[in-house]
């Protein structure tokens, strides 16, 4: 037991696993101690139990489902169009410092503004519509996505690039068999990265002028103070957030077996 | 006509925040002749690896010029095969897609390139790790994949940067005689930097010592030992003698580059 304390130590798999799932156990149990011990009304908190049956509900009779389809799609749409731009965009700026030095400054100025402040915006700019939702988790991710991307592929290993030159590679050589190839996991990676947080962003955007979505079961919830489905809602977020992110990490380790060697 | 003629080739860092500009290399001329196989010697920050970074085009000469079978060299390319001190294997290829990235570059034909890496592959003794990735190979094992990536270009000149600085003792003296071998058997004109005494003399028909910063090249020696060569050279009296002289030589400029560190 001691042992296991021993600074930087590495855990067996097994073990890993068991208190991972420990985590889990704990904040229920802490969650349940908190409702059904009676130290928090249950017109703020649902109890587990409560929270499930209303889960189920949700899906039996609210059709649930599509308000979860319907929120990926949005995601996933939002999502993909910002990386359409801001992959090609961000490696045009690492690999070449006049693009970098034209777009840098904008770019890190956009990224600080908030989509949320946008919302009221779009509205005015796309109604209520998918185009609106669409554009929320765009302007969300886009900005962080080009810069990132950037920082990677600018700090690609100048040894490599060397060696290319020297066993003769072209400009285009260099982006296209050593800049690419050399970053294209850490992009992976940062996608991964900005598609949790584009997950916040759907959120924000359904809560205002929406009806349908996870975020609008959410608003509703909220109106007739029902805690459980509140609750439930946002679990299902965490559940799809979980799921996928090993997605993408297992296409991670498929696709660039080289990079997940130790 | 020499087949490498550096001419007057110096180097000039300029000055970083607010100091002075810093001469790392003082003019250097000297003229290789083909399929000579010439070591330089010196101490740490002698600026050896700069005047090979500046044969190689990877830095550019403040003065003077290189010029390679009669042509500039202004920029890096494949007539000058490179292996650097650092593991610069390509690490999302294999071994035998490493030894292909300067044919493929090329555009040669696959099955010519499918032929070249297996020579290549063959000669440095990596049969059987074709399609291994660089992080599964040894240090050594690493090198040697990017000695058959240079040597497949089929370069000029061979240019080596401490190529085994980084390896240990037995696997540096296996790596030697590997290329010396290589050499025996193909005579390429080949650069080799170095700091150790032995290395430099073991594989060349020529040693330049060069000086503490800025560098210039001190001396001249040539080494007529009988070729082929095997480890067992290392212990003859005639390189004992070859070594107490470069010893000499090289100690004074390191202390020389000792107290220019501690001023």
């Amino acid at each position: 037991m001691g042992d296991l304390f021993e600074p930087l130590r590495p855990l067996s798999p097994g073990r890993r696993t068991a208190l991972g799932i420990a985590g889990f156990c704990l904040f229920f149990a802490l969650w349940g101690a908190a409702t059904w011990g009676g130290w928090v009304k249950p017109l703020f908190l649902a109890s587990p139990a409560r929270t499930l049956e209303t889960g189920i509900e949700l899906f039996v009779t609210y059709n649930f489902t599509v308000d979860i389809g319907v929120t990926i799609w949005r995601v996933v749409g939002g999502f993909a169009l910002a990386a359409i731009l801001a992959v090609p965009l961000g490696i045009l700026m690492g690999a070449f410092k006049p693009i970098e030095a034209m777009l840098e400054p904008l770019v890190s100025f956009a990224r600080y503004l908030p989509a949320s402040a946008f919302i009221p915006l779009l509205i005015l700019w796309a109604g209520v519509g998918e185009a609106q939702k669409l554009s929320v988790i765009f302007i969300g991710s886009v900005f962080q996505l080009i810069l990132m991307v950037a920082v990677i592929v600018g700090s690609t290993r100048l040894d490599l690039v060397e060696a290319a030159y020297t066993l003769g590679a072209s400009r285009r050589g260099i982006v296209f068999r050593v800049l690419l190839p050399s970053s294209a996991p850490h992009i992976a990676e940062a996608l991964r990265l900005v598609l949790g947080w584009a997950w916040t962003y759907v959120i924000v955007a359904e809560l205002i002028g929406a009806s349908s979505g996870i975020g609008h079961m959410i608003m509703d919830a909220q109106r007739l103070l029902d805690t459980g489905q509140m609750i439930f809602g946002i679990f299902v977020i965490g559940v799809i957030g979980l799921i996928s992110d090993f997605i993408f990490k297992a296409a991670n380790g498929r696709l660039f077996p080289w990079y997940a060697m130790k | 006509m020499s087949k490498l003629r550096i001419s007057g080739v110096s180097r000039t860092f300029p000055p970083a925040g607010g100091g002075k500009a810093v001469r790392a290399l003082e003019p250097v001329t000297l003229d290789v002749a083909d399929n000579d196989f010439i070591t330089i010697l010196g101490p740490s920050g002698c600026g050896k690896s700069t005047l090979l970074r500046i044969v190689a085009g990877l830095s550019q000469p403040t003065t003077g010029q290189v010029l390679l079978d009669g042509e500039i060299v202004t920029r890096p390319g494949p007539d000058r095969g490179m292996v650097f001190q650092s593991y610069t294997l390509f690490p999302w290829l294999t071994i035998k897609e490493n030894i292909c990235f300067g044919l493929r570059e090329k555009g040669v034909p696959a099955a010519i390139q499918n032929e070249r890496a297996a020579f290549f592959i063959e000669r440095v003794g990596l049969r059987g790790f074709e399609g291994h990735y660089p992080k599964m190979l040894s240090g050594g094992m690493q090198q040697r994949t990017a000695l058959a990536r240079a040597l497949a270009n089929d370069p000029k000149i061979l240019l080596l940067d401490e190529p085994f600085g980084a390896l240990d003792n037995q696997t540096r003296a296996l790596m030697q005689e590997l290329l010396l071998g290589i050499w025996e058997q193909d005579r390429k004109t080949v650069l080799f930097v170095t700091h150790d005494i032995d290395e430099s003399i073991f594989l060349a028909n020529r040693v330049l010592v060069m000086s503490a910063r800025p560098g210039r090249i001190k001396s001249d020696i040539a080494v007529n030992l009988p070729h082929p060569r095997d480890y067992k050279i290392k212990t003859s009296t005639d390189f004992a003698r070859y070594k107490a002289q470069l010893t000499e030589e090289i100690r004074e400029e390191s202390i020389k580059a000792m107290i220019a560190m501690q001023a």
